[in-house]
């Protein structure tokens, strides 16, 4: 686990106790349930018992006359004072708003909002609402949802397929008519999510006075602020998000842009401030927050020597009940269709379906892992159609070191990568030889064990080329990141970023490129969390993209306050900033180390001295830098081709795992992971996310699904029934680094906030898979349950 | 409504409250005597958020009403530390393993384990993970909270021959 | 997720709180470890109108060992029970069972009359004491009765208690036939502490020959109530419990439960189970027998 040393740097790749930790130590985080504002009401809500249903009439009369409620919202009364939510796809028949108009889709979705002086007294009054719904025939399964004759949820859209398009990259059907063998396959990932353990929350408080709206939310999104003005019918400088809320936990999904633009119409007509905090119930059936829910069919063409020529996917994904931005999580993967492979053509369908279930959102790794697992299926497939090793086939078909940069054919360049290197790390590091050693030992007793390998990438560096692919209309092309400093007075800095955080140490990673720059001590440096209306452009930590964005913003603008002091210092010196050494924050003559100004000296001329400061400079030490994303600015070509995200992290798991033959039990005795993201800022917290998302990644595998019933009952909707793996359930985990810095990247250093959760699934399924195959059985379908597993290995025993 | 006068000992001050039969122990944690460092995760007893050392005995504040909790001595998370400035053996074993990331089931989590550590110094690594097998988190994977406890139990192995015994 | 209002009373005595019962009617609920009632009240799914608090209550709190019993009081937390010597030495079963519990803070908090009264038909607590033919105690205001273990448990979260009468103690008979006692607790679950999808619980007494003398086995999560199945049993005494005997019993373990199906595992999955935990439940008694002294 020890991380390699990347020489050259004084505080990036170095062991540094994370800066944000502290105050979670204490007690002290500033979460948004442990905000208080005088005067707040608080929110319950009613939701729709039907998967689809008319609502009929809303009687509220008994709610309202209950002491201590203020208000009673229904959809159809927000909706004539908001605008829908904005869509990812263009889809204008299907209109989003935060509550129910006329029709409830899903259960569980929002149709009363009850406001009340305690939370309690708003759940009590909800119980008051009576509502008198028409139930309606219901879109359950997403391929029935996609015949002719199917339920619509959105019957103004004319079908529940909200996209598909046919991509063809390459010479598919010649690839596949030419090579010797073919493997086709059904893989099946059932819908989970991230599920953090703070659910969402947002308190909004109006100002008649000021015009203003201050939104504090849990939140983690791209332009949460404008959204929530446009929804408002506000101009976005009317909208103060506070961007210093402790989030607990994301991993993508805390978007809950309905849940603020609903607490911002309750705050505005009110007059008061009004707390909506869902709680666990709200939360995982309402808060829209359910993960990709996918069915793909797969097809893999390769030859004798494992060589693989092309491959097709479809991809169906089951979005619920309206589209936000999570079917856009079909586009992102094109970035990495073809994982760290040598794959000459590609042909992918991704479909879009509305059914009535919960809304699906963002969820880490925007749909690149599903797409892993369906790849390392396929790759499992044809070195078992083979007969071949199933490293060995991945050896030959990894992209070698020397061949980055290297061009897919969905038009996304790989910046860089070791992959074999990394591959062979972790079999060492997990004794391979005496793994299979120990398999065929537990075999040979009768009993069910199994390797699991997965070679995945992570794309890195999150830019939105997605959008423009999958809707021509959004011609967005940039993806900014940006970081303010400033040096003030008594020579403290502060650096500012514009976005909260959910738990991935962005302070840490500011102080330190900031301290690496400017060559201070990362313990004195503040970092503050900008609000949207003081904040320089940002759009979130989504992607796995701050070390690569809020490192390089915050590198542009620490270089631009060096270069300040530095001429500061050369005009008082009398020298040409060329005959000066920067060190420790002094400058010095390079010839005469005597000759120097120390940053205490620097900052009082820049702060005080107008008169020493050279001519035209701006008085104060301040710089900004906003970035644009390495390689981004570019449009889709007509056949779909498009530089996805710039850099590309590597991950190679090895897992071994046996499985009780009867509970189909699997358990997890070793696991190793490979992990090349380029330079580290900080090792630490780049550990930590992987094991977090290893540990993400072997609930997806095993044991979470947000599960229907036939009636279009969530039946998963506790912490009971959607099964979070706990300290039992995740073994030990260790980590083999490796470091290919990335050109494009300021200090070599590549996304890791989704590593762990792209290549888990797919290692453990291949485990599962090669315990197995003595039997001659197979499992495609995530999560991999144990009752599953053991109905699988019955129908075996019943056949012998 | 019916309310009830209670009396509790709260991190060693004493509180007293008026508190709603139906209130919950964490809400009046957080809300009557603004200890938010408790957190309410799931309310019905599943992800340990809101775990407490009630009498000295880990417990879950969601399942507790506050007027159950009457004349009891409550440690929180904000108990821990030993003054407002420093943190407690545990606390900064935490930091330097970097067992947290969000921070939200760190206080749930430092409460489980500081019970273990009550119980034992020297835990092993199972006995570890059935101490905060109640407490669910999200964002390590629990390796490097199994590490910061193993690291508390050492430093206080080593603190205990050196000075003759330490808190947790 | 908060409770519906309601009233509180925390009685100091039995007699005082079969009182607030006999008051309150079906209104009126106990709460002892509320690991279960608390969650339920929460989801507004328990919505009395008056809790009866009998944790502070002293006469229900404790373990004693008599010289054919050993009673537990109902408050008895389930942690406390877990690590009383007497508990070990003397009902080994409950022992095994009770680490299958929730998990160490639910037990620190939960209580050995609580989850029985619960009757969820998956709890460890309620097999074992089905298997031992447990007596309930309860008291009401008009008096206290004896409840035998079989009668006890109706229906999922259903029991013979009425709505006024308080659970005061478990009496679990001790096996004094001569021979070696052996028990077996197995269970299986999705993540540890989750409830069982199927357990099986067995005690025994093997003569010096290895010859089961006395035999009681049953299952739990597999039906509305725990089980008890008499003709496995039936089919194990007077053999040696060896592989055909073991193999028998599951087997018709397998035939005698019907399970339904549900989010979690298919009927037959749980049949299948249970019969697999049944054998290797049989299996750990023996080996627990044989491993002591005759």
């Amino acid at each position: 686990m020890t991380a390699d040393p990347v020489p050259g740097f004084r505080y990036i790749a170095k062991k540094r106790r994370p800066k944000e930790d502290r105050r979670f130590l204490v007690g002290g985080g500033r979460f948004v349930a442990d905000l208080a504002l005088p005067g707040m009401l608080h929110v319950a809500l009613v939701a729709s018992p039907y998967p689809s249903a008319r609502i009929r009439s809303i009687e509220a009369g008994a709610a309202l006359a209950l002491p201590g409620v203020k208000a009673v919202v229904t959809g159809d009364e927000l909706a004539r004072a908001v605008d829908p939510l904005y869509s990812g796809l263009d889809i204008p028949k299907v209109r989003r708003y935060p509550m129910a108009v006329g029709m409830a889709r899903y259960v569980g979705e929002w149709v009363v909002a009850v406001v009340a002086e305690t939370r309690a007294i708003a759940e009590d009054a909800a119980e008051l609402v009576q509502v008198e719904y028409e139930p309606l025939p219901h879109a359950g399964d997403p391929e029935e949802a996609m015949l002719p004759d199917a339920p619509l949820v959105h019957p103004e859209h004319g079908s529940n397929v909200l996209y598909r398009r046919q991509f063809v990259w390459g010479p598919v059907d010649a690839d596949f008519a030419a090579a010797k063998h073919q493997v086709s396959f059904r893989a099946r990932w059932h819908r989970s999510a991230t599920v953090p353990l703070e659910t969402f929350g947002v308190i909004a408080s109006w100002s008649q006075a000021a015009g203003l709206l201050d939104v504090w939310a849990s939140i983690q999104m791209p332009k949460f602020p404008e959204q929530v003005a446009r929804a408002l019918r506000l101009p976005g400088n009317a909208v103060r998000a506070h961007f210093d809320v402790d989030v607990g936990g994301s991993y993508g999904v805390k978007r809950g842009i309905k849940h603020s633009v609903l607490a911002g119409y309750l705050a505005r007509t009110l007059g008061r401030p009004v707390r909506l905090i869902e709680d666990r119930l709200e939360n995982m059936r309402g808060g829209d927050a359910h993960g990709p829910d996918r069915i793909f069919d797969v097809s893999i063409a390769f030859e004798d020597d494992g060589t693989v020529r092309s491959l097709r996917i479809r991809a169906i994904d089951d979005v619920g009940a309206y589209a936000g931005r999570a079917p856009l999580q079909l586009g992102k993967p094109i970035g990495a269709i073809v994982g760290p492979y040598r794959i000459g053509s590609v042909a992918y369908e991704p479909v879009s379906v509305t059914t009535n279930k919960t809304v699906q959102e963002a969820v880490r790794g925007f749909g690149q892992s599903p797409t892993n697992f369906a790849i390392e299926t396929a790759m499992d497939r044809a070195a078992r159609h083979l007969g071949m090793d199933r490293i060995e086939l991945r050896r030959r078909n990894l992209l070698r070191k020397d061949e980055f940069p290297y061009t897919i054919p969905s038009g996304s360049t790989y910046d860089s990568g070791d992959y074999h290197v990394v591959l062979d790390k972790a079999l060492e590091a997990a004794n391979y030889g005496e793994l299979v050693a120990r398999r065929e030992a537990a075999r040979g007793h009768g009993q069910l064990a199994g390797i699991g390998i997965s070679c995945c990438l992570e794309p890195s560096g999150g830019n939105s080329a997605f959008e423009p692919l999958f809707n021509p209309k959004n011609e967005t092309t940039t993806w900014m990141e940006s970081c303010q400093i400033k040096i003030d007075l008594t020579g403290s800095i502060t650096a500012a970023m514009g976005t909260s955080s959910a738990g991935q140490g962005h302070e840490t990673l500011l102080a330190t490129v900031v301290a690496e720059i400017l060559e201070r001590d990362p313990d004195t440096i503040r970092v503050v969390h900008a609000d949207s209306l003081t904040a320089l452009p940002s759009n979130s930590p989504v992607g796995s993209r701050m070390a690569i964005m809020l490192g390089g913003a915050a590198a542009g603008a620490a270089r631009k306050l060096k270069t300040r002091l530095v001429t500061i210092a050369a005009h008082n010196l009398n020298l040409p900033p060329e005959a000066l050494a920067y060190r420790d924050g002094s400058v010095a003559a390079l010839d005469d180390p005597g000759r120097a100004l120390s940053w205490d000296q620097l900052v009082e001329i820049a702060h005080r001295k107008f008169h020493l400061l050279p001519p035209e400079a701006e008085p104060g030490l301040q710089a900004s830098h906003v970035w644009e994303v390495p390689t981004g600015g570019g449009l889709p070509t007509p056949d779909g081709r498009i530089q996805m995200y710039p850099c590309y992290s590597f991950e190679c798991h090895v897992v071994y795992a046996e499985i009780d033959r009867v509970s189909g039990r699997v358990d997890l005795r070793k696991y190793v992971v490979g992990h090349d993201c380029g330079v580290m800022i900080n090792p630490d917290i780049v550990h930590g996310m992987t094991y977090g998302g290893i540990a993400h990644g072997i609930g997806a595998a095993l044991y979470e699904r947000f599960a229907y019933d036939e009636t279009g009952q969530l039946v998963s909707g506790s912490f009971m029934d959607y099964l979070i793996p706990s300290s039992h359930e995740v073994p030990d985990i260790e980590i083999v680094d490796h470091c290919t810095p990335s050109p494009l990247t300021t200090f070599g250093q590549k996304g890791s906030g989704e590593a762990g959760y792209l290549g888990a699934p797919a290692a453990i399924a291949s485990a599962v898979n090669d315990a197995l195959a003595p039997l001659g059985l197979q499992i495609a379908t995530l999560p991999m349950s144990m009752a599953a597993i053991g109905d699988l290995l019955a129908t075996k025993d019943a056949a012998r | 409504m019916s309310l009830h006068e209670i009396t509790l000992t709260v991190n060693s001050a004493v509180h007293r409250g008026l508190v709603p039969a139906r209130l919950s122990l964490v809400d009046f944690l957080r809300e009557g005597l603004l200890l938010t460092g408790t957190h309410a995760g799931c309310e019905h007893g599943v992800c340990g958020a809101c775990s407490i050392l009630l009498d000295g005995v880990p417990m879950r504040s969601c399942l507790l009403f506050a007027v159950q909790a009457d004349g009891c001595a409550i440690t929180t998370v904000e108990g821990l530390a030993p003054g407002p400035e420093g943190l407690s053996v545990l606390q900064d074993s935490f930091w330097e393993t970097h067992a947290l990331q969000c921070g939200f089931c760190t206080p749930g989590m430092l409460i489980a384990a500081q019970a273990l550590l009550q119980s034992t110094l020297t835990p092993s690594d199972e006995e570890i993970r059935e101490a905060i097998g109640g407490n669910l988190c999200r964002c390590t994977g629990y390796k490097q909270i199994v590490d910061a406890v193993k690291l508390a139990a050492d430093r206080l192995r080593g603190s205990n021959r050196a000075e003759g015994g330490v808190q947790p | 997720m908060k409770a519906v209002d309601f009233d509180y009373a925390r009685p100091a005595s039995i007699g005082e709180a079969c009182g607030l019962l006999a008051a309150g009617g079906d209104e009126a609920k106990i709460i002892a470890g509320g690991q279960t009632l608390v969650p339920l009240m929460a989801m507004r799914m328990a919505r009395p109108a008056l809790l009866v608090d009998i944790n502070r209550i002293a006469e229900l709190n404790g373990i004693e060992s008599g010289s054919d019993y050993v009673t537990l009081r109902s408050c008895t937390r389930q942690a406390a029970a877990l690590a009383d010597e007497t508990i070990r030495l003397r009902a080994p079963l409950l022992a095994k069972a009770l680490r299958f519990v929730g998990h160490g803070q639910t037990r620190n908090r939960g209580t050995i009359g609580g989850s029985l009264a619960n009757a969820d038909p998956a709890a460890e607590i309620g097999l074992a004491a089905l298997v031992l033919d447990a007596r309930i105690e309860a008291h009401s205001a008009t008096g206290r009765r004896q409840i035998p273990i079989a009668e006890f448990f109706i229906g999922p979260m259903m029991t013979a208690l009425a709505p006024e009468e308080c659970l005061t103690a478990i009496r679990l008979p001790l096996w004094q036939e001569p021979g070696r006692l052996g028990t077996g607790f197995q269970e299986t679950s999705a993540r540890r502490s989750d409830f069982a999808l199927a357990a099986a619980a067995v005690q025994l007494i093997l003569d010096t020959e290895g010859t089961c003398r006395r035999i009681a086995l049953g299952v739990g999560g597999v039906g509305s109530v725990p089980l008890r199945i008499d003709a496995a049993m039936e089919r194990l005494l007077g053999t040696r419990l060896d592989d055909d005997d073991i193999g028998d019993a599951a087997r018709i373990v397998y035939r005698a439960i019907d399970p339904a199906p549900d989010l979690h595992a298919s009927a037959d999955y749980r049949r299948r189970l249970a019969a697999s935990l049944v054998e290797r439940a049989l299996a750990e008694a023996k080996r627990d027998a044989l491993a002591r002294k005759a």
